[in-house]
């Protein structure tokens, strides 16, 4: 039988707030044990929560990205279990009135197909804390710290279809909540992670199978590999002529495989009323079309934009865009080296990526900044430098050695573009390879390229080639 | 009606409430009189009534987004029977 | 010097006629001799209320005292206070000492008031005649065999032996006025969010409110106007501005309209109670009031609305006990479920649990709309009948409680029959209104106690209708035989 696969991603974004949501403690990451729990991340009897006001921003920022509708009246519930990491023994979340809720994003597919994915709601809540689960002599440890960190809960539809499209809507939120200044989207330190929904169904089915839910995913390959692992467990399942239990399910990543959690939520009971201690959130439509004005330039629109401004294809318009700092270096660049935007493209995708990558080190902390990588295409331009000699160029910028003209200068880069110059080594390398040359006037045109090569290692590189080219054919031809 | 031992059960797990054997007869008979004595509610005709969560009709306050808390776990944890590394301790949680 | 109000107490320091070291001294030894009859308090903490003293009198002599400054009062242990003991009268905060001063307990020491202790209740404040303290039962002192009401029970018996000058109280469904009338003092429990809860244990969030018991209601107004305010720590906390209530006193009009809702005499009201509070009204109306009968066709409701609302709050307000940070905590450390069960099995008792379990089953799947949003529904009924009833009249009138003090005992085995005790006073709470109960009689030489309810924001107009009244009548200055 065919499967088809059907998932629903809920994710987790942390907010990037300075102070709790409901606190005034730092949410700063990697603090010593609880340094960062005050009374009301422990839950102290008789203390109470005050919403952080910026929570509210981002969340309406977030909606008005994704086409949501706000709402202007929220409500925070509490959700009553018991955890050792969730202090009060509820956790406060809106439930039935949640700030956003309704929208969509594009997703572009492998094959370059364009496909929405609906979004239910987004919400507001606290994070817990974190259970150690080291050798305490078999005991726990409980580190509250990132309890009352503020979330926002991102609830998509069920529209995705393959693993493959839940990464890349999950990419494209991650972007998105970056473009936004909403969440640093750090997945190796848990603010960026995600529950995924898994069920499957004969092909051509219209109503949905039993689901399983895959908890606290949080980097995008794990989110694939236990999608589809979950989908291979389930299709065994039912073609063994098993049933799916509704349960909540860990993917583990050292055997790939995907195991029902033992504890928790047994009775999945959370009696969830409105909490007392918060009134309902009022927004005033006024403010969230002030919001609305001063959202940034999105992803999608850029994207459309850098392949009509810059004539990009769609792929170099979507590398540069998935993150803004990378298009708004680019755009700098561009800005002051106008005349090749496709080669800025390609040096941004190329060089300077791959120096990135090897330092490990985000574009906000590159150690060329656009303004001295506009300088190094603009030397390429005005034929100072061959684009060869620039990579050496580079490399020397990246090291700190001085800007780009005095790396040219130090190293004595600029291009030969001196006719006499030129025309000297030519005559050089004709004198010293008589052989060839008798072969070339033979009729083996091809040794051309073997003559530039010997003329251009004779000047170091830094012969003009075009100059190089025109000569040689000009005393090669003489007889 | 009564509420049964198995309802009990229910409620003692989920509010995480040991009610030891000896105590049940008399904690079942007096929440089974405490239930009836609610269920008066259910003659009230609520049609069309908006639910109150609150007795006032406000908004909630939002508060500027500040640190003004600072590293006191030393202080705090004074009240906690079992800390090590700085850490609460808790019988082994299992996932 | 017990027997002077807070209002002369503050006229005698002012004169300097005696000291607050020798006033709180005095007070101390009150309940160290007199005390132990009574079990109102669970802590007393005399060497921390000399040095406040102390304090208060260089306060005094720097020319900075409030009216407040060197009167010796007592905190219901609800309210957090650093480095002293705050136990809520559970076993589960038996050694607890919080980190923090409540709001309300941080304002009056600013004043410059002396605390003397901390004052047994009902624990967590769930009960209605301080039997549920884990910290024994506390004692009515017109007659140490009955309650004194609950659950500020300790806070209400401390004034009316004069053990100190004035408490605090918190209000969920009657905690402080019932206690009062019981004891024949005046309680008073202002608008839902006039007085900050930060700080004050939480039983139901939506209904508790901090209040006052005093010997008068001019002693209301003036500890009510340092502990009323905005507080940025508590999203319920109001910002209206907060008038000086004492002078007000003298501002209130007698020319208003008191609503008397019939429903409030209904057959459950002992009719000597009845006659009290009658009486009560006509001195009102010989003082310039008029008088109107009013109906409050759902009130009838409060009582089962509020054993839904306040135990659903609670069983969610009291998952925070889990001795993990603080409180009791079980001796297992295998098994977390077994722990947790057996921690909180343990350190609540048996009205808590009733309370938790209770709250629970209201919210459950299944039960939630028949429960607990029904119960909401009804709320907003009884506040629109209360709101309807102000459309005619400035305040209500009627007993705060159907019978003078009980036997001790005599309702715990019957959780309803004790939760009935309660009836006149669950309603202004469900709609947030401020209300009060003065002395207005004897019964059987008990207290009973007169109920005046006014709309949201109407202390000022309660308060000054009281004083009037206490003014024309002295049954706020009988003193309990063996305490005079």
């Amino acid at each position: 039988m065919q499967w088809e696969l059907v998932v629903g991603l809920e994710i987790h974004a942390q907010l990037a707030t300075k102070s709790k949501i409901f606190s005034g403690a730092s949410t700063r990451y990697g603090a010593a044990p609880n340094a960062q729990a005050c009374l009301v991340d422990l839950g102290y009897p008789g203390v109470l929560p005050v919403l952080n006001g910026d929570v509210v921003t981002m969340a309406v920022k977030f909606g008005l990205a994704t086409g949501c509708a706000i709402a202007p009246r929220s409500v925070f519930a509490r959700k009553n279990y018991f955890y050792p990491d969730l202090p009060k023994g509820y956790q406060i979340s809106q439930y039935e009135l949640p700030i956003v809720q309704g929208g969509s994003l594009d997703i572009v597919l492998e094959d370059g197909q364009v496909k929405t994915i609906g979004i239910t709601r987004a919400h507001l809540e606290e994070d817990a804390g974190k259970s150690l689960h080291e050798d305490f002599h078999g005991m726990t440890g409980i580190d509250l710290n990132r309890a009352g960190t503020p979330l926002l809960e991102i609830v998509s539809e069920p529209d995705m279809r393959s693993a493959a499209e839940a990464v890349a809507y999950m990419r494209k939120v991650h972007t998105l909540v970056r473009y936004l200044e909403i969440s640093d989207g750090n997945m190796q330190e848990g603010s960026f992670r995600c529950d995924a929904n898994v069920s499957v169904r004969p092909k051509g089915e219209t109503s949905l199978g039993t689901r399983t839910e895959l908890k606290n995913l949080n980097s995008f390959r794990f989110v694939e590999k236990a999608i589809q692992v979950e989908a291979e467990r389930q299709i065994d399942v039912l073609e063994d002529g098993g049933r799916i239990v509704q349960e909540t399910r860990l993917y583990d990543a050292d055997h790939n495989e995907t195991r029902p959690m033992r504890s928790k939520e047994e009775a999945n009971d959370y009696r969830y009323f409105p909490d007392p201690d918060l009134l309902p959130v009022v927004v005033d439509s006024a403010w969230v079309e002030a919001l609305r004005a001063q959202l940034p330039e999105l992803p999608d629109a850029k994207r459309a934009r850098f392949m009509d401004q810059y004539d990009l294809s769609a792929y170099d318009a979507g590398v540069l865009t998935a993150q803004r700092a990378v298009a708004d270096y680019y755009e700098a660049v561009v800005a002051a080296a106008p005349d090749e935007p496709k080669v800025a493209a390609n040096w941004v995708m190329g060089e300077l990526t791959a120096a990135l990558n090897t330092d490990n080190l985000d574009i906000s902390a590159s150690r060329v900044s656009a303004a001295q990588l506009a300088e190094l295409l603009r030397r390429i331009a005005d034929n100072t430098i061959s684009g060869k000699i620039a990579k050496q160029v580079f490399e020397a910028l990246w090291n700190q050695e001085g800007s780009v003209d005095e790396i040219i200068q130090a190293r004595g880069l600029r291009q030969i573009t001196d006719v006499g110059a030129i025309e000297a080594l030519v005559d050089e390398v004709i004198a010293n390879n008589p052989g060839q040359v008798a072969e070339y006037r033979a009729g083996k045109q091809k040794l051309l390229g073997f003559f530039v090569g010997q003329v251009m290692k004779a000047s170091k590189g830094k012969a003009n080639p075009g100059q190089v080219n025109v000569l040689l054919k000009e005393k090669l031809g003489e007889a | 009606m009564s509420l049964t031992i198995d309802e009990l059960n229910r409620l003692t797990e989920l509010a995480r409430l040991e009610i030891t054997s000896p105590e049940v007869p008399d904690v079942l008979a007096k929440l089974t009189n405490i239930v009836a004595m609610v269920d008066q509610l259910q003659a009230a005709d609520t049609d069309d009534v908006l639910p109150m969560a609150h007795p006032l009709d406000r908004q909630q306050r939002l508060r500027p987004d500040e640190v003004t808390e600072s590293d006191q776990h030393e202080r705090y944890q004074r009240n906690a029977g079992m800390v090590e590394r700085d850490l609460y301790l808790v019988p082994k949680v299992i996932e | 010097m017990h027997t002077r109000t807070l209002a002369q107490l503050a006229e005698d320091l002012a004169a300097k006629r005696f000291s607050s070291v020798e006033l709180t001294r005095h007070h101390l030894d009150r309940i160290e001799s007199q005390g132990d009859a009574l079990n109102a308090f669970i802590t007393v903490t005399r060497d921390q209320a000399l040095a406040e003293a102390e304090a208060a009198d260089r306060r005094r002599a720097a020319g900075h005292a409030t009216p407040l400054t060197g009167i010796p009062i007592a905190h219901k242990d609800i309210f957090c206070t650093a480095d002293v003991k705050t136990t809520c009268g559970s076993r589960m905060l038996a050694n607890f000492v919080a980190p923090y001063d409540a709001t309300v307990v941080s304002r009056l020491r600013a004043a410059g008031a002396v605390m003397l202790g901390k004052t047994n209740m009902d624990e967590f404040a769930m009960g209605s005649s301080n039997e549920t303290s884990y910290y024994g039962a506390v004692r009515n002192p017109w007659n140490t065999d009955l309650v004194p009401g609950g659950s500020s029970g300790g806070s209400a018996a401390a004034v009316a032996a004069r053990l100190c000058t004035a408490a605090t109280g918190t209000d969920t469904g009657g905690s402080i006025r019932q206690p009062a009338a019981l004891t024949g003092v005046t309680g008073l429990k202002p608008t839902y969010g006039r007085v900050s809860r930060y700080g004050m244990i939480a039983f139901a969030s939506s209904l508790d409110q901090a209040g006052t018991l005093t010997q008068t209601a001019e002693d209301a107004a003036l500890m009510l106007s340092v502990m009323a305010g905005f507080d940025p720590r508590d999203s319920t906390s109001l910002e209206d501005p907060v008038p000086d209530y004492r002078q007000g006193l003298a501002e209130a009009s007698a020319k208003i309209t008191i609503g008397v809702p019939k429903n409030f005499f209904d057959p459950g009201l002992l009719p000597a109670n009845r006659d009290a509070v009658q009486a009560a009204l006509a001195v009102l109306e010989a003082q310039g009031a008029t008088l109107k009968e009013v109906e409050l066709p759902n009130v009838h409701l409060s009582v089962p609305t509020y054993y839904v609302v306040a135990p659903a709050e609670a069983s969610s307000n009291l998952s925070r006990f889990d001795g993990i940070r603080f409180g009791h905590r079980a001796q297992e450390t295998e098994d977390l479920t077994r722990y947790l069960m057996r921690t909180r099995g343990e350190g609540f008792g048996a009205e808590v649990k009733r309370r938790i379990l209770t709250g629970t089953y209201v919210l459950s799947a299944g039960y939630y709309d028949a429960y607990y949003l029904k119960a909401q529904q009804v709320r907003q009924l009884i506040a629109q009948d209360f709101a309807a009833a102000f459309a005619q009249c400035d305040l209500l009138a009627g007993p705060t409680t159907p019978t003078p003090a009980f036997p001790l005992g005599q309702k715990t085995d019957d959780p309803v029959a004790m939760y009935l005790n309660d009836i006149y006073t669950i309603g202004a709470p469900l709609a947030g209104l401020p209300a009060l109960s003065v002395p207005c009689g004897l019964v059987d030489g008990l207290p009973v106690g007169l109920q005046l309810i006014g709309p949201h924001f109407s202390e000022g107009p309660l308060l000054g209708a009281a004083h009037r009244f206490q003014q024309a009548t002295d049954w706020h200055q009988r003193l309990p035989a063996g305490f005079e």
